[in-house]
């Protein structure tokens, strides 16, 4: 039926997983220091992370993963020289790929941290001090274990949305499934057969996380009565 | 590295079409996404399987999957069936706007609808019961009094989505149309300023984004006026 595209778009898949994955948890390490910057007491850092917030998730993904490619590119090969290093550097569509979805969800995911370290009483944090625990161990030991489960709804969100916006870093160059289906299209003429197999692919990748997800926030939440109407 | 501020002035009715397309797009899909959202919605709260599964397997499918591959679909997808080729149709399909906007309008149609049925889901109890001893029919009470309700209390939600639809049609570039980020992808094309290029692309979407917050701010004070918190 794809016409022994389907091992070649299989590849792609595995890129795409591991693109999602690894930006994944670059965005959660950019997640928890916009997080800790936006809440800080603080005042210009805590103006640093609600910048990058605000500004980050104002702009089109698609709009900055063209700015952080070929804009990172033309920097990279800008400053190369002045240390000494003269070939130019071709940036690695993969790498370029992570370090820019990163970013991007790492911005999204501080809103999604935010919301649920707020939601975290008071005395959680003050209960912390009270036996003497250093701010990094109230972070880390208190904190961070309660705000998952807070966190675990919005988080479920922001991985759909990262899933699906891994398509984009094709036009870049990555040869992702997207990219793969594009070219057994151009090369088949057969572009719906292939998009729709693609479309398909991101929907199980799209529901077997919804489902995942949903099993881990079953087990966070044991221990917490729901409120019943 | 020196910001080449010339080149972005004489880049700027290019920029200002730009605009314009993205503008156009957006109010487009956004309207014919909420002309289906509304029926879709109803259905997503209705008891009846037959009539539920269809929207839920819509909204589904479309929430599941990446926009572009949808964009892809519609774009090049279509012109693989020869009876889509042939019929009257195809001057409308093979145009990247009009399938730019379908694409647009099915995706924001089927978050919209999800929100619609949401927000109907949410209606309070005595709302309903006031209707019913009203005595007003299903139909009048679904005018009268859930739509409108539900509608305003959307408001919050749909802000966001609009905030999303306009990121998306940055896509439209992908397909060929010069909107902003196709005006930024020609300038650095021409010029080779990437920083330049897009980070102008970017400051017009922070502009638009913050215009688009600021008027849904002034239709939530109109319309959800009475549930704004009390001022003391």
């Amino acid at each position: 039926m794809l016409k022994g595209y389907g091992a070649v778009i299989l590849d792609g898949a595995w890129l795409t997983l591991q693109l999602a994955l690894s930006s994944m948890a670059l965005a959660i390490v950019l997640g928890l220091i916009g997080v800790s910057l936006r809440l800080s007491p603080v005042r210009w850092l805590a103006w640093m992370g609600d910048l990058y917030s605000t500004v980050i998730r104002g702009i089109p993904d698609l709009v900055l993963i063209l700015l952080i490619f070929y804009g990172g590119q033309d920097l990279l090969n800008r400053v190369a020289p002045m240390l000494g290093y003269d070939d130019y550097i071709d940036l690695n569509p993969l790498a370029a790929g992570i370090g820019t979805l990163g970013f991007i969800f790492g911005a999204y995911l501080s809103e999604t941290f935010r919301g649920a370290f707020m939601a975290i009483p008071k005395g959680q944090a003050e209960a912390g001090m009270a036996y003497g625990m250093s701010p990094f161990q109230v972070f880390f030991r208190v904190l961070v274990p309660q705000m998952i489960r807070l966190a675990i709804p919005g988080f479920t969100n922001n991985w759909l949305v990262l899933t699906k916006a891994t398509a984009l870093i094709s036009v870049v160059g990555l040869q992702d499934m997207m990219f793969k289906a594009k070219q057994a299209a151009d090369a088949t003429r057969e572009p719906f057969t292939f998009f729709l197999a693609v479309a398909a692919m991101y929907l199980v990748l799209t529901s077997v996380s919804l489902l995942a997800l949903r099993q881990l926030e079953k087990r966070y939440s044991v221990g917490v009565r729901a409120a019943e109407l | 590295m020196i910001f080449d501020y010339n080149v972005i002035w004489a880049s700027m009715p290019l920029y200002l079409s730009g605009l314009l397309e993205t503008v156009k797009l957006l109010g487009i899909s956004l309207f014919f996404g909420l002309l289906a959202a509304v029926p879709l919605g109803l259905m997503r709260v209705s008891k009846q399987a037959w009539v539920n599964f269809p929207a839920w397997l819509f909204t589904y499918v479309i929430r599941g999957t990446p926009m572009l591959v949808q964009l892809f679909l519609i774009y090049y997808g279509l012109a693989q069936f020869e009876v889509i080729r042939d019929s009257f149709m195809w001057p409308l399909l093979s145009s990247a706007t009009f399938c730019a906007c379908l694409a647009f309008a099915i995706n924001t149609s089927a978050y919209t609808a999800e929100i619609i049925a949401g927000s109907l889901r949410a209606t309070p109890n005595g709302e309903i019961e006031a209707a019913k001893a009203m005595g007003m029919s299903r139909s009048k009470m679904y005018r009268r009094i859930l739509l409108p309700s539900a509608m305003r209390r959307a408001l919050p939600q749909y802000s966001n989505e609009v905030i999303m639809m306009l990121q998306t049609t940055s896509l439209a570039s992908i397909v060929t149309l010069i909107d902003i980020t196709g005006a930024a992808r020609t300038v650095n094309a021409q010029y080779y300023l990437p920083f330049e290029a897009y980070i102008t692309a970017g400051a017009f979407y922070l502009c638009l984004t913050f215009i688009l917050v600021r008027l849904f701010k002034l239709a939530e004070r109109r319309w959800l006026g009475y549930m704004a918190p009390r001022k003391a």
